[in-house]
């Protein structure tokens, strides 16, 4: 390519300034984006993507400054250009979209108001004109009902709508470079799938440079041409796609791949290797090369000096020394990869049934809005979180529960471990009923039945040390006697792979992976028959997930624990399930053994849910089920199938008027839909 | 069993530690000394934080050494020295009866530094028995508990002060009183919004799985980590205290005389306060410093934490 690039990026240095020292957390930083080309940077949290992003347009805050190097856009410096200047570049030739869309709009401003701004502003539109063209904006990113929504509100749209409204103004201005920061990450899997399309076929359409900066390698893999993965303030590998995920070169690339649970595995085929220990900080960097202490194929010259960003191949730049000695073999799954024998399958019938949940219904009631209704005179109206729920777990078995934000799925999680009452229904546990709400069961039944929150920062008090907080339990549930305490909170400790030093930590002195650990340590430590784990790695940087999944695996095979997963990422469901329960508004529309879910026959809504999971391998040509609209509100869930309002196999009135019949297909794997066993068949990902 | 080692290897590098038994006490005890070093690391790091704090130390420096800083006895009355402008042997005058204005002002300086925090600390604990359980049960109880705390406030403060110490008497146990129950609803406001947001974090959720009682839930898990807002609000209480004892005083509803008291030396000097201003400049400069002092220092002591974070 001999054009002129639209952005190169030099030896870029970003230095933040705080309290106690300066912290380089960007370092000799180069790239290109030629037109029509998306970049993708790729990396864990506190690689330093969000910081190369933001000093492109200096928005770094008061602290941050860009401390080396030259950005070039259209062959013009923009390091030290004046505020104002920049000001008159940014949302017309050079346009940003943010990570959450609710935020990045104006909450008290028309969706008309907020695109013609930028019209008015830029270019200089009178009123009108602005109001034509903001139009056509909103067609060109499929927005369904265009001139409805212009006059609405950001909070009257939904997140995929709000997005593609965000889009749809960064493109308005037909910009020459546009940087989107993670702009799927706040969405949920299905309409991330519809504005991965979109990105896609924008790109094709506008011809529109842009860097796309994502933890999500199956993202990245979807929308960039060419792929940059950033480690710890560094790029350490810079190449095509397609290169770099037939043929990663760098260590640290690889250990991201290796350590994906991969939706098309079945459970126990496949281990995840996390990277061993974790990004150093950008203040406290090991000499050499920065990813030495963490990399499985170090040699001792690795550590004595920092490696260049050399070009091994055509276009495949990579900063490691032993890169030439994997050109050509694909090195990601190493020697030690053994194959694996799918886990045999238990007789399923000789294992009791640990819990049962009969027509479970979880409501929160809707505060009244009128004087009648304070009264008493009005029907209370409920928010039906969870309705009409049945499953049951056998003793040893683990249950996946999956579905969008919104579906019910921690509701139930919660209304099992008796933190939320139930409206309606019966919980069976061990033979006992255990319908009522914690405070009226029993310390054994409370003993038997733990959770593993979602949140690492909310999961532990910031006030005590991670031991107390794990004798605290020792000592309520007796599980030991009281003067061995100390030796059994320092056994969970180790069992969870921290040292006894542990005990004496704080909260806030731990990384999110370590505190999830602690909250697993936590429920174990009653020596529960069942643990629900709510979440317990959505919130974890990719290598941390694996190495938290696989403990979690640990534990339920050495123990035999029942467990019941609640996820939305279908991928870590497939991994560590053996039956999967797929649920919309409130109501399970499939369940049954891990494998019939993931294969056909499917509810239409679990194969959209599968056709969206991104796939981290470019060469996949995304497939067909896409939904569209949003949820519905649980408080008026739609009449007949609550999924007929988004369905894409929808077959007519029966739909709306009649509840969905269940259609079994032996085994335990059961379908709720109006079509027959054979048009289920069809229904594929 | 790769997985295995990979994550110890994990743990291990993450954490490159020393001994880790037999050691436990002396490590308990350095996570003291540590939480101690980083509040005092926090504290230094405000300017704001430290001239408030300068300040409010040298009136507790005053109160303390009272006896060692002044050479009269601030009852002692000297009738060949009435009100006198400041001389070699009284720093700041004399007031109508010939008292040293500077030994009333340090034992007043004692007077308010107890009375202060004292009556404070009361209200935080009316304003914590009333909201906690206000903001973790919410609902009935809640509205219950805001409705009778409006009704209290809804009073202004100063008119709500005199109704109680007119109904009680002016003495000191009464001051304390009073400034306990017109700062309460405040601090319950305050415990109730902090609680409601704390009860939410998934960290109650598990201490209601390890079968805590809703009051254990409450004491255990909620109220300490309200304390870093408690604090802060704490400080600037006990400066409004202060502006109140001394308006108290003025009003003749404080401390019964001869206590040496700020509000009340306005409020004896201020008929003469042309020909000698003296007393009540001194009394209301002591006054006003103490409100900025501890104001400046929780200021910055909010701002810093909130930096911090």
């Amino acid at each position: 390519m001999d054009q002129m690039p639209i952005l190169a990026v030099n030896n870029l240095a970003v230095t933040y300034k705080t309290r106690k020292r300066d912290i380089n957390a960007v370092r000799d930083v180069s790239f290109k984006i030629y037109k029509g080309e998306n970049l993708g940077l790729v990396g864990e949290s506190g690689c330093g993507k969000s910081t190369v992003a933001y000093s492109i347009v200096n928005f770094l805050g008061p602290n941050g400054a860009v401390t080396n190097g030259e950005i070039v856009f259209k062959g013009e410096q923009l390091r030290g250009r004046p505020e104002s200047e920049l000001r008159k570049l940014r949302g017309a030739d050079i346009s940003m979209v943010y990570q959450e869309p609710m935020s990045a709009l104006n909450p008290s401003m028309r969706i008309q108001d907020q695109l013609a701004e930028s019209l008015i502003a830029h270019r200089g539109f009178n009123k009108q004109e602005a109001y034509t063209h903001s139009i056509e904006a909103l067609k060109s990113v499929y927005m369904p009902d265009s001139e409805a929504v212009m006059q609405r509100y950001p909070h009257q749209l939904s997140g995929g709508q709000q997005q593609r409204v965000v889009i749809a103004m960064a493109l308005l201005n037909n910009p020459s470079l546009l940087i989107m920061d993670e702009p799927t990450t706040a969405l949920d899997v299905t309409v991330e799938a519809a504005v991965l399309d979109l990105i896609a076929e924008l790109k094709d359409r506008y011809q529109t440079a842009t860097l796309y900066i994502s933890h999500n390698l199956g993202v990245v893999a979807r929308v960039s041409d060419k792929v940059g993965v950033m480690y710890a303030g560094e790029i350490v590998e810079l190449a095509a796609t397609s290169a770099i995920y037939r043929i990663p070169l760098h260590p640290y690339t690889m250990g991201l791949m290796r350590c994906l649970p991969d939706v098309d595995a079945p459970k126990g085929t496949r281990r995840l290797y996390p990277i061993v220990g974790r990004v150093p900080s950008p203040a406290n960097l090991p000499p050499g090369c920065i990813f030495a202490p963490r990399c499985e194929h170090a040699i001792p010259e690795c550590s004595e000096q920092h490696p260049e960003l050399v070009e091994i191949e055509p276009g495949h730049r990579v900063r490691c020394v032993r890169a030439s000695e994997w050109l050509g073999k694909k090195m990601i799954w190493l020697d030690r990869e053994e194959a694996l024998e799918p886990c045999p399958d238990r007789d399923d019938e000789a294992l009791e049934r640990l819990i049962k949940i009969d027509n479970a219904k979880v409501y929160y009631p809707v505060p009244y809005k009128t004087m009648k209704g304070l009264f008493g005179m009005e029907k209370r109206r409920y928010v039906r979180a969870t309705d009409d729920v049945s499953l049951s777990v056998r003793r040893g078995r683990t249950l996946g529960i999956v579905g969008e934000s919104g579906c019910g799925k921690s509701t139930l999680a919660r209304a099992i471990v008796g933190l939320e009452s139930l409206h309606g229904g019966k919980i069976t546990f061990q033979g006992n009923d255990i319908s009522e709400p914690l405070n009226k069961r029993d310390l054994m039944t409370i003993r038997e039945l733990q959770m593993v929150f979602q949140d690492p920062n909310g999961t532990l008090n910031p006030t005590y040390c991670v031991g107390d907080q794990i004798a605290a339990s020792l000592r309520r549930f007796k599980t030991v006697p009281p003067d061995q305490v100390q030796g059994e909170v320092e056994r969970l400790l180790l069992s969870v792979k921290l040292d006894e030093s542990y005990y004496y930590r704080l909260p806030r002195q731990m990384s999110g992976g370590e505190k999830q650990r602690v909250g697993i340590a936590r429920a174990i430590a009653s020596n529960p028959a069942m643990v629900v784990c709510d979440e317990p790695v959505s919130a974890l940087d990719v290598s941390v997930q694996a190495a938290v999944l696989n403990l979690l695996l640990e534990i339920q095979t050495q123990q035999d624990m029942t467990m019941i997963l609640i996820s939305h990422d279908l991928s870590s469901v497939r991994f560590f399930s053996d039956d999967v329960a797929v649920m919309y508004l409130g109501r399970i529309v499939e369940i049954g053994p891990c494998e019939s879910i993931y294969t056909p026959p499917n509810h239409p809504y679990t194969a959209a849910l599968l056709a969206a999971v991104p796939r981290p391998d470019p060469d996949l040509e995304p497939s067909g089920v896409r939904l569209s609209g949003r949820v519905p509100s649980a408080v008026n869930p739609p009449s007949g199938c609550r999924f007929h309002t988004r369905c894409p196999f929808i077959i007519g009135d029966i739909c709306q008027q009649e509840e969905p019949p269940e259609r079994n297909f032996g085994g335990g794997h059961k379908i709720y839909c109006h079509l027959t066993p054979k048009e289920l068949e069809q229904v594929k990902p | 069993m790769s997985v295995v080692t990979a994550d110890e290897k994990s743990a291990r590098t993450k954490q490159p530690s020393g001994p880790n038994q037999g050691a436990t006490s002396a490590r308990s005890m350095s996570n003291v000394s540590r939480r101690l070093r980083e509040l005092v690391e926090l504290i230094t790091a405000s300017k704001t934080a430290m001239v408030g704090l300068a300040i409010v130390l040298f009136w507790v420096f005053v109160a303390i050494f009272a006896p060692l800083v002044t050479s009269y006895d601030p009852n002692e009355q000297d009738y060949t020295a009435i009100n006198e402008g400041p001389s070699a042997a009284h720093p700041l005058g004399t007031d109508q009866m010939g008292r040293d204005v500077w030994s009333r002002l340090a034992y007043g300086a004692r007077t308010i530094l107890i009375l202060g925090p004292l009556s404070v600390s009361v209200a935080f604990v009316l304003g914590i028995a009333l909201g906690l359980p206000s903001g973790y049960y919410a609902k009935w109880i809640d509205e219950a508990v805001m409705r009778i705390l409006d009704a209290i406030m809804a009073f202004p403060t100063i008119l709500l002060y005199m109704i109680i110490i007119s109904a009680i008497g002016p003495s000191m146990f009464n001051v304390v009183i009073a400034i306990a129950i017109g700062g309460a609803p405040g601090v319950a406001r305050l415990v109730r919004a902090l609680t409601m947001d704390i009860r939410t974090r998934e960290f109650v959720s598990a201490a209601k799985l390890r079968g805590d009682s809703d009051f254990q839930v409450m004491v255990r898990e909620i109220l300490p980590n309200c304390r870093g807002p408690l604090i802060v609000d704490f400080l600037m209480r006990i400066g409004y205290a202060a502006f109140y004892i001394g308006t108290l005083g003025f009003l003749g509803l404080g401390l019964p005389p001869p206590t040496p008291d700020w509000g009340g030396m306005v409020q004896e000097g201020h008929g003469r306060m042309i020909a000698n201003p003296w007393p009540v400049l001194a009394a209301t400069l002591a006054i006003v410093s103490l409100v900025i002092g501890l104001n400046l220092f929780a200021d910055g002591l909010r701002e810093e934490a909130l930096r911090y974070q």
